[in-house]
């Protein structure tokens, strides 16, 4: 009874001195990710922590089971209530919580999109933190794949769900630049199949490209599930040499097929970037020392100078990194 | 009437008949709208699809015959397929085959406290197994700590499995799921305690009064459902490749209750062959194999699998129903 | 059971009376409230912003469309069957809805739409069950896989949004500070409550489950009890289904996926029989806000959603075994 008196008492007097001595309170961020055990995520919040220990910000994870669209709506009021100061959400649906996140956001919690975007409404977040500018991320791959094929000959394109907003954004650049590009005139995009980023579909979907166009000569899968799962399918058939794969995947992922040559090279970003940029960002805006403001610019050690973009949007990286055999074993995660 | 047209009437009028029927007429279909579904190639990829029910459909099928069902599997795989993944990743000096027994002992583990609880309370075992499904997630995401287990950490060994093997390439996995069938033909039909699983789904209330130890036969049942699933959890992680904690096995209970149901065997009890099974796991095998070849979209699988399971249920009804009346006219007539 | 010496001593025909206490304490009902209070007080323990009714009501908006179901599905229960399908039937339904809106009927007409989709499904439900006598827990798991599969094919994997300002938002619209979503439960609640307590039509759907045979034979109507339930659990499922559209502002075909577990576990926590025959709304009731309760106080405590599952799992399998036994007790 008296310790619990005494808890009560010093918690009590800690509240009062942080209550006078506004400032010094850290800044506490918690992160919200599509779900749990996902790997990806894993290392967004790693770099999360790894600025939160140097910026001295406090840092919370929680995470919905499913990625299913509605899973994040009870954890972003929960976080509400304990009146965090930033709401950083990698959101499972570009629509479904606009109303719980104008709700945070009038309590005066900054929130932020972090590796996908609330896509056309920009008005329920305070700012985006992507890895790449998209638009980039389509005729990168496609260059990738022509270079591995010799700018010859029929592609098709393994994504993830058929209304995957980035995805789509992808997909319609690629087919942008393999019609206007003339350096690409010889490729010819044949299928577009999806994988709904599940291993079984992905895979029975690889499976019947490699059936259903016996001349294939690339495959680009812009999604970690997919790209994983269509290099297990080629490596089954011994078609390596036949088909080339590229795609978005996680060195981790990745890293046994471009070790034995199944896959010459992936392509992705840094998601521990993302994190990183997020807490200076979060941290920079709560202390006045950022101005949430299209065109304002600062600067995160290891990533130089930031420049907020058009609705808000910052980017890690100007270019995607590329994991071939030579530098994948550099990166882990 | 001769007995050769008795002998093709007999075979005529039983399920797994129609069902071979149904996989022909569906592979001349398939074959004529988009050709190369008949080559030698599809027929691997068929089989690739087959092992991860199949396995588990042998489960799933006694089950089923004790007149209870299992909804926990795929939360068994889970658990199953990422213990051995940690171990692959943790216990690297620890032989391959060691991992496989601790995973599948573990799936036996978690299907024998399904049995007792089912049991010992006296409870529905599809009340109790919904509840494990979600415990049994649980359980996954908490020995993992949420986290994947990469394909670096899966054995290429293990991987090569679903690859190829001396005997004609056909894959490891493959031989090992109909040898599981086998295993399950001989226990069912010439073991007695196989026998007295059909005789426990089709009379509850008369099996202990024919010697049938019900409360032991059914934890049997059950556990033998988990250590298959458990099994399945190993294939799974050769098939593809990495274990992650979220997504392996989601649903997967609903496939392969799809595929025992579409084998004939009865949701009531007591009937049920390993031959209808392998016949209905091969059949949506196809069924899974052909649509991404005809591009008809995924969305599709779930229309076909739920409206494949009310269909299967209809026809099994027609058939109690009109064998019934086929009973009480022979005793009519005597 | 030492009750005995208390009493005279039975003879051998005549059971004995459970005293007073008993037959008002030992009741399932009493176990789930029990629950609730010990729940409140753990969580308020476990963070110092859980205990605020405001939040607990806001948090509870996102439960409570499974708890409007979970009642008809008392009724179900009780007449001795189950429903495994309503949350694809929410989901379905709730497509139509937006897919006819955006096809560019009137609104009003979309959510009439939704509500005979909801019928139909019901129907059908109770069609396989009752006139071709097919097992209602196979049936439902059947059918919530084709729910769910028609409803992946009519809207893919888009949400369907942009609906007029006038229909989102339902729970942020209060009445005397309560969401409208839990005012439309209480309501429910109260007027099942009724129909089961002091109707006609109430106390057949106990002998339903109690013993069909009997109430064959005592000229109830069973099959036309049975088939009004699965068609008006269609309507349930609909209407939850609206409300979560309106809730989201936004439709996409995975709306209340594995909803169907929560549904049975606040059936079950209310400690309605699984095998038919007893139950009350009232447990539901409380069992519903048993839930919400749980899962709002370890989501702001920040527990994992590990503990999560296995707790909703755990629960499940515990309240059926409780129930079980306190029913075991009271029929002796």
């Amino acid at each position: 009874m008296f310790k619990k008196s005494l808890l009560l008492g010093i918690s009590l007097s800690v509240a009062l001195i942080s209550g006078a001595a506004l400032a010094q309170d850290p800044v506490s961020i918690v992160y919200i990710p599509k779900n749990t055990g996902n790997p990806y995520f894993d290392s967004l919040v790693a770099g999360f922590e790894d600025a939160c220990k140097e910026l001295n910000c406090e840092f919370t994870m929680a995470a919905p089971a499913t990625a299913e669209a509605t899973s994040q709506i009870p954890f972003i009021t929960a976080q509400t209530q304990r009146g965090v100061d930033v709401i950083a959400i990698s959101p499972n649906s570009p629509d479904a919580m606009n109303q719980v996140l104008d709700r945070a956001r009038s309590r005066g919690i900054l929130v932020l999109a972090v590796n996908g975007d609330l896509v056309d409404n920009y008005e329920h977040r305070d700012a985006a933190i992507l890895p790449v500018d998209f638009t980039k991320t389509g005729p990168g791959q496609v260059e990738l794949v022509g270079s591995m094929i010799g700018y010859k000959g029929e592609i098709a394109v393994l994504s993830a769900t058929t209304d995957a907003p980035d995805q789509n954004t992808w997909i319609a650049a690629m087919v942008d630049s393999l019609k206007t590009n003339p350096k690409y005139k010889d490729m010819n995009l044949v299928a577009t199949v999806y994988g709904d980023d599940e291993p079984q579909k992905s895979t029975t979907e690889a499976e019947a490209l490699l059936q259903t166009y016996p001349d294939l000569k690339g495959i680009i899968s812009p999604t970690t599930v997919g790209v994983a799962a269509a290099a297990q399918v080629i490596q089954s058939a011994g078609k390596a040499d036949e088909v080339k794969l590229t795609g978005l995947g996680t060195p981790n992922q990745m890293r046994p097929f471009i070790k034995d040559g199944t896959v010459e090279a992936v392509q992705l970003w840094s998601p521990y970037n993302e994190g990183l940029l997020a807490a200076y960002f979060a941290v920079g805006v709560k202390n006045g020392t950022i101005k949430n403001e299209v065109g304002a610019t600062f600067e995160v050690p290891e990533l130089g100078t930031i420049t907020i973009g058009e609705h808000n949007v910052m980017n890690t990286q100007a270019e995607l990194t590329t994991f071939n055999a030579d530098n994948i074993d550099d990166f882990d995660f | 009437m001769s007995l050769i047209t008795k002998f093709l009437s007999t075979l005529l009028h039983r399920r797994e008949a129609g069902i071979a029927v149904m996989i022909v007429l569906l592979a001349l279909v398939v074959g004529a709208i988009q050709p190369r579904f008949l080559t030698l190639e599809t027929l691997r990829i068929i089989a690739l699809a087959i092992p991860l029910i199949l396995i588990a459909a042998m489960g799933q099928m006694m089950v089923l015959v004790a007149r209870h069902v299992d909804l926990s599997i795929g939360s068994i795989l889970a658990f199953s397929s990422i213990i051995a993944g940690i171990m692959f990743r943790d216990l690297p000096d620890v032989p391959i085959i060691i991992s496989i027994v601790a995973a599948i002992a573990c799936g036996g583990a978690l299907g024998f406290a399904n049995g007792v609880i089912v049991t010992l309370f006296r409870l529905p075992s599809i009340i109790v197994t919904l509840g494990t499904l979600s415990l049994y997630r649980g359980l996954v995401f908490l020995v993992s700590g949420a986290r994947q287990v990469d394909p670096q950490y899966i054995p290429r060994s293990l991987i090569e499995m679903s690859q190829t093997s001396p005997i004609f390439g056909i894959p490891w996995i493959v031989i090992l799921a109909f040898v599981i069938a086998l295993l399950t033909y001989f226990f069912l039909d010439h073991v007695r305690l196989g026998r007295q699983i059909y005789a426990l789904g089709s009379n509850p209330v008369a099996a202990p009064l024919r010697g049938i130890k019900v409360v032991p036969l059914t934890i049997l049942v059950f556990t033998m459902s988990g250590a298959l699933a458990g099994l399945t959890g190993i294939i799974y992680a050769s098939r593809f490749g990495y274990v992650n904690p979220g997504i392996t096995g989601v649903g997967f209970e609903f496939t392969v209750i799809a595929a025992v149901v579409i084998g004939g065997v009865s949701i009531n009890g007591g009937v049920g062959t390993v031959l209808g099974t392998v016949l209905g796991v091969i059949l949506l095998g196809m069924v899974n194999v052909a649509l991404p070849l005809l591009g008809v979209s995924a969305f599709w699988q779930d229309v076909i699998y739920g409206a494949v399971i009310v269909i299967a249920l209809l026809i099994d009804k027609s058939v109690r129903d009109r064998s019934a009346r086929a009973l009480a006219a022979a005793r009519s007539a005597a | 059971m030492t009750m005995q010496t208390e009493t005279a001593k039975p003879t051998r025909d005549s059971a004995d009376a459970r005293p007073m206490w008993q037959v008002v304490l030992v009741r399932p009902e009493v176990m789930t409230f029990a629950l609730l209070v010990g729940a409140f007080i753990i969580a308020s323990n476990l963070s110092p912003f859980f205990s605020d009714a405001q939040f607990i009501l806001e948090s509870s908006t996102y439960y409570v469309e499974y708890s409007i179901i979970a009642l008809v599905l008392t009724l179900v229960i009780i007449s001795g069957e189950i429903d495994l399908s309503p949350a694809a039937m929410m989901a379905l339904s709730a497509c139509v809805f937006a897919a006819l809106y955006q096809a560019g009927l009137p609104i009003g007409l979309a959510m009439i739409a939704s509500l005979a989709t909801g019928v139909l499904m019901g129907l059908f439900n109770g069609i396989l069950v009752v006139v071709f006598k097919l097992p209602s827990i196979i049936v439902t798991i059947g059918t919530l896989t084709l729910y769910r599969g028609l409803a992946q094919v009519l809207a893919g994997d888009r949400s369907i949004g942009k609906f007029p300002q006038w229909f989102n938002g339902i729970d942020y619209r209060l009445i005397l500070d309560v969401p409208v979503p839990v005012i439309v439960f209480v309501i429910i609640s109260v007027a099942l409550a009724a129909i089961l307590g002091t109707t006609v039509i109430g106390r057949q759907i106990y002998q339903v489950g109690t013993s069909e045979i009997a109430s064959i034979h005592a000229g109830i109507r069973v099959r036309r009890i049975k088939l009004g339930l699965f068609v008006a659990m269609g309507v349930a499922s609909s209407i939850g289904g609206l409300l979560t559209a309106s809730r989201l502002a936004s439709v996409r075909y995975d709306m209340a996926t594995g909803g169907e577990l929560q549904m049975v576990l606040m059936v079950m926590l209310g400690g309605t029989y699984i095998f038919g025959g007893r139950g009350s709304i009232l447990g539901t009731f409380l069992a519903s806000w048993l839930l919400v309760i749980i899962a709002t106080g370890m989501t702001v405590a920040n527990i994992a959603i590990t503990a999560q599952l296995i707790v909703m799992g755990a629960l499940l399998i515990i309240s059926i075994i409780a129930t079980n036994a306190i029913y075991a007790r009271t029929q002796r």
